[in-house]
């Protein structure tokens, strides 16, 4: 059995380059399994560049992250993926060329845990609906936020990165997402969330980092929200 | 015997078959090709060398080993798709980020070396390649008489392209292909290891070339220009199919090759003009090629 006490997700002075750029200046946060983990931040703060260097897919980084107990830092992205972490891109990526089952089945199995595909239309009615459709990129902008996500939890992975998984997105499905994260941390998966808009991650989330100039600025849990709203403003610029 | 247009059937059948068999290398080469490309965005001039290698290496494993048709047409893929492997590693991975220019300039320069070392191993003169026993021989349908091995070829390619176009269309690992194709990071991201998929991508595209090389050495003899003579027309049905698309490759290469078969019946003096006649009016009206998903 895993250790409790120790995180699922240890990230420990991150940085990262992109090219000449440096843009991530040493992120210290972690995850623990089951939890909903939001990181705030202005556009530019450094979150999706985060994401990025978790998966593998900055491959200028140093730093520690450690995932279940193994260091991911040297790997390449594949490799990262098998371990047992999945990445819903802030554009989506749903594929043109493949249609919407072969989007749906597109990420492999990489172990047993994920849902079966019932479980995945339960939370998706939407997408069953649209299976037939012969491009992915044919769906609206919500189905398309709906098959990035109900493409990674077949797969078995343990935790979720979910890059602005409401940006751009009409209110009703703002909700709908919403409930499906509740859903997701009910049924055990861990999840870590970048968004700039907090209102719905209050909805969500247990804990909120705070990102500024490629650091983590500031952090608090769900109960300390109200009493933090104040400096939020300040920090989101809102 | 009958006659049409006032031709005499078995004139223009015969054409015809001339026309699909030409076709039927068309559109091996260019499906090849349309993989290669597609997947690794490079022009690969050297198609024409290694749809030449493949040839070769039929013609020494029969003079030396005595190993005949048929295995060839499994060792030789295997042997050049393992060069290609080898060509890729080397070479072509170091050039996926810079414009297709520095892709076609390697590629060709290779053709160049290729074709050169055979040349001064072997001569210019065509070697001949003996006819396997089993498909000697042919069949008078009544309107035109059809040799077996030209049926072979046309079946055979029929076969794989088909084959191929399933398999990337319509199965798993043809997602992962088309799904790389469009953005091999995130592909990669999904835990599938994308680099191993593209190096193996280039190594079938070559063996397909190799394949056809195999097929080619019965009917025209075996020499190291036997390749840039053919890459030239191969081209010209990519640009007017599309490059990338793998079924505009399949069709032009059928459709081009009966066209030029056609043409020699009725225009013989345009036969060898009409396939860069048709590209030219293709690039004007859809610069993108008939089945072309890109500009």
């Amino acid at each position: 059995m895993l250790d409790v006490t120790t995180p699922l997700l240890a990230v420990k002075d991150l940085q990262a380059w992109y090219g000449e750029s440096h843009i991530l200046h040493g992120v210290d946060f972690d995850v623990r399994e089951g939890e909903v983990v939001t990181l705030l931040g202005r556009n530019g703060a450094g979150k999706t560049t985060t994401m990025k260097s978790i998966m593998g897919i900055v491959t200028q980084r140093t730093g520690s992250v450690r995932f279940e107990g193994q260091e991911l830092i040297g790997k390449m992205s594949n490799q990262i993926a098998r371990a047992g972490i999945a990445l819903c891109p802030e554009e989506r990526g749903i594929f043109a060329s493949l249609s919407v089952e072969e989007n749906l089945l597109l990420p492999p199995v990489i172990r047993p845990g994920g849902l079966s595909l019932e479980k995945i239309f339960e939370l998706f009615p939407n997408l069953k609906e649209r299976l037939g459709s012969s491009q992915g990129t044919k769906l609206s902008g919500g189905e398309q936020q709906m098959l990035a996500i109900g493409r990674i939890l077949r797969t078995g992975a343990r935790l979720l990165l979910l890059d602005e998984p409401t940006e751009g997105l009409a209110p009703v499905i703002i909700q709908q997402i919403g409930k499906t994260i509740r859903s997701l941390k009910q049924q055990g998966f861990t999840i870590l969330l970048v968004e700039q808009n907090f209102r719905f991650a209050s909805t969500v989330a247990d804990r909120y980092y705070v990102m500024e100039h490629g650091r983590i600025i500031d952090q608090f849990s769900n109960a300390e929200l109200d009493a933090n709203v104040e400096k939020l403003h300040e920090y989101l610029g809102v | 015997m009958f006659e049409i247009f006032g031709i005499p059937s078995g004139a223009l059948f015969g054409q015809l078959l001339i026309g699909l068999i030409n076709g039927s290398f068309y559109a091996l080469l260019s499906l090849g090709l349309a993989v290669i490309f597609g997947m690794l965005n490079i022009i690969n001039f050297s198609h024409g060398a290694q749809y030449m290698l493949g040839a070769f290496v039929a013609y020494l494993i029969l003079q030396y080993s005595g190993i005949g048709y048929w295995p060839a047409l499994i060792i030789a893929p295997l042997v050049v798709g393992l060069l290609g492997v080898i060509i890729e590693r080397v070479f072509l991975q170091w050039l996926y980020k810079l414009d297709h220019l520095y892709g076609l300039l390697l590629t060709f320069g290779l053709a160049l070396i290729i074709e050169g070392i055979v040349r001064n191993k072997f001569g210019s003169a065509g070697l001949p390649y003996t006819m396997p026993e089993s498909l000697r021989g042919g069949q008078n349908l009544g309107f035109m008489f059809l040799p077996n091995y030209r049926a072979w070829v046309i079946v055979a390619s029929l076969a794989i392209c088909i084959s191929t176009w399933f398999v990337i269309e319509r199965t798993r690992l043809g997602a992962y292909l088309r799904a790389a194709t469009e953005n091999p990071t995130l592909v990669r991201a999904f835990g599938i290891n994308v680099p191993v998929m593209i190096t193996l991508t280039y190594g079938f595209g070559v063996a397909l070339a190799a394949f056809a090389g195999v097929m080619a050495a019965p009917i025209y003899n075996v020499s190291p220009q036997m390749g840039s003579e053919l890459i030239i027309v191969v081209f010209a049905v990519v640009v007017i199919g599309g490059m990338g698309s793998i079924l505009g490759a399949i069709v032009t290469g059928f459709g081009l090759g009966v066209v030029e078969g056609l043409t020699k019946v009725f225009f013989p003096e345009a036969s060898n003009t009409v396939i860069f006649v048709i590209m030219a009016i293709v690039l004007l009206v859809r610069p993108a090629g008939l089945f072309g998903r890109r500009a």
